[in-house]
C-alpha cells in the first residue's frame, strides 16, 4: 500500500481518526441493523440526537449507547430540531452531561422546516457561546466560503457545509463553493447532509474535504448494510484519488498509444 | 405539588428532591440528564435539589440521529 495512503490519517479537536466517514445513527429499521450499518462502514465517529426520555414506557427498549459503546466509537451528539441558538446551547449542554463531560458537539441550528437549511445567524450565536463554555464545536452550515471562514475564526473545531438539503440524497449541488471552502480552511472541513448514493461521497473526497458525514443516504437505502460498504470504498476512493492528483481534464483527445513507430 | 414533566403536568408529594423525583419515576441509575426550568442540574447535584411547584423539569436521554 502507498505509503500516502497508510498514514492518511484525520484529525479533528487533537482527536486522530483513521475514517473518514461519519454516519448518523438515526432512521434505521432497528439496533441490529443499526449496529450491523455502521460496522460495515467502518465509522469512528456517529452522531447521536438528545429527546425527551419515555417516563414509565418501553423500559426495556436497547439505548443507543449500549448499542454503539463509547469504548468503540467517538460520539458526536447533535443539535438536530433546534430553531433558535438557546435551544441549541442547552442541548448541548445537556448532551455533555449525559455523556460525563464529552465536549464534542454538532452544532446546527435550523431555519425553516421546509428546506432545513441553517440559520447562519443564530448559528454564529450559538457556536460563540458554546465556544466560551467549553466545547469542540464542530458546525453545520451552508456551503457559504464567507460564514465558513467566519465559523473557523471564531474557534470551530471543524466546519461542515451541506452538500444539499439533509436528507435529500441530491449530491453537491456546488462543487465550487465546497472547492473553495476547502481551500480556505485551516480546519477540517466535511460535508455533511445531502449525500445519496456512493459517487455523491467520492465527489466530497475528491474536492479535498477531510470527511463526509451522512445519515439518510445510508439509513433509507434499499440495503443499508450493503450501502454503507459502498460509502466506505467511495470516502477512501475519492480520498485516494484526491491525493493521487486527477490528470488535467481536456477537450480534445490525447492518444494513449504511441503515436510514432505506426507501421502502416 | 404539581410540575411539568418533559412538557405533561405532574403531581409529585411536596418536599421531594431530585434524587428522589428520579426515584421516583424508576430512573435511578439510567443514563439520563436534567435540567429544570432550562438550566442543567448536573447528576452530582441531584441529592438535594430541591424541587418547587411548576417547575418544569426535562429528562432526556440519547437516541439514534444524524
Amino acid at each position: 500500500m502507498p505509503n500516502e495512503i497508510h498514514n492518511d490519517s484525520f484529525s479533528v479537536a487533537g482527536r486522530e481518526f483513521t475514517s473518514r466517514l461519519l454516519v448518523g445513527t438515526g432512521k434505521y429499521k432497528d439496533m441490529q441493523e443499526t449496529r450491523d450499518a455502521i460496522d460495515t462502514s467502518g465509522a469512528e465517529i456517529v452522531t447521536i440526537a438528545v429527546r425527551r426520555t419515555n417516563i414509565g414506557q418501553n423500559k426495556d427498549e436497547p439505548n443507543i449507547l449500549e448499542v454503539l459503546p463509547p469504548s468503540e466509537f467517538t460520539y458526536l451528539p447533535n443539535t438536530a430540531g433546534c430553531f433558535d441558538a438557546q435551544t441549541a446551547v442547552r442541548t448541548c449542554r445537556l448532551a455533555r452531561e449525559l455523556l460525563d463531560g464529552h465536549n464534542l458537539v454538532k452544532l446546527e441550528v435550523l431555519g425553516d422546516e421546509k428546506t432545513l437549511f441553517p440559520d447562519v445567524v443564530q448559528t454564529l450565536q450559538a457556536a460563540e457561546e458554546l465556544i466560551n463554555d467549553g466545547f469542540d464545536v464542530m458546525v453545520y452550515t451552508n456551503d457559504d466560503p464567507i460564514m465558513a471562514k467566519r465559523l473557523e475564526e471564531m474557534g470551530c473545531v471543524a466546519v461542515m457545509p451541506l452538500a444539499a438539503p439533509i436528507g435529500s440524497g441530491l449530491g453537491i449541488r456546488n462543487r465550487l463553493n465546497i472547492r473553495t471552502i476547502v481551500e480556505n480552511a485551516k480546519v477540517p472541513i466535511l460535508v455533511d447532509a445531502g449525500v445519496g448514493t456512493a459517487s455523491d461521497a467520492a465527489v466530497a473526497m475528491e474536492l479535498g474535504c477531510d470527511g463526509v458525514l451522512m445519515n439518510t443516504a445510508i439509513a433509507a437505502a434499499q440495503n443499508p448494510v450493503l450501502m454503507a460498504s459502498a460509502m466506505k470504498k467511495a470516502i477512501q476512493a475519492g480520498r485516494e484519488a484526491y491525493l493521487a492528483g486527477r490528470m488535467p481534464a481536456k477537450r480534445f483527445a490525447s492518444a494513449s498509444s504511441p503515436v510514432d513507430s505506426l507501421f502502416f | 405539588m404539581q410540575i411539568y414533566l418533559n412538557g405533561e403536568e405532574k403531581q409529585i408529594p411536596a418536599n421531594l428532591d431530585m434524587a428522589g423525583l428520579i426515584g421516583l419515576l424508576e430512573l435511578t441509575g439510567q443514563r439520563i440528564a436534567v435540567e429544570v426550568n432550562e438550566e442543567l442540574v448536573p447528576r452530582s447535584g441531584f441529592e438535594g435539589h430541591p424541587i418547587k411547584a411548576n417547575d418544569r423539569v426535562e429528562i432526556i436521554h440519547a437516541v439514534g440521529g444524524g
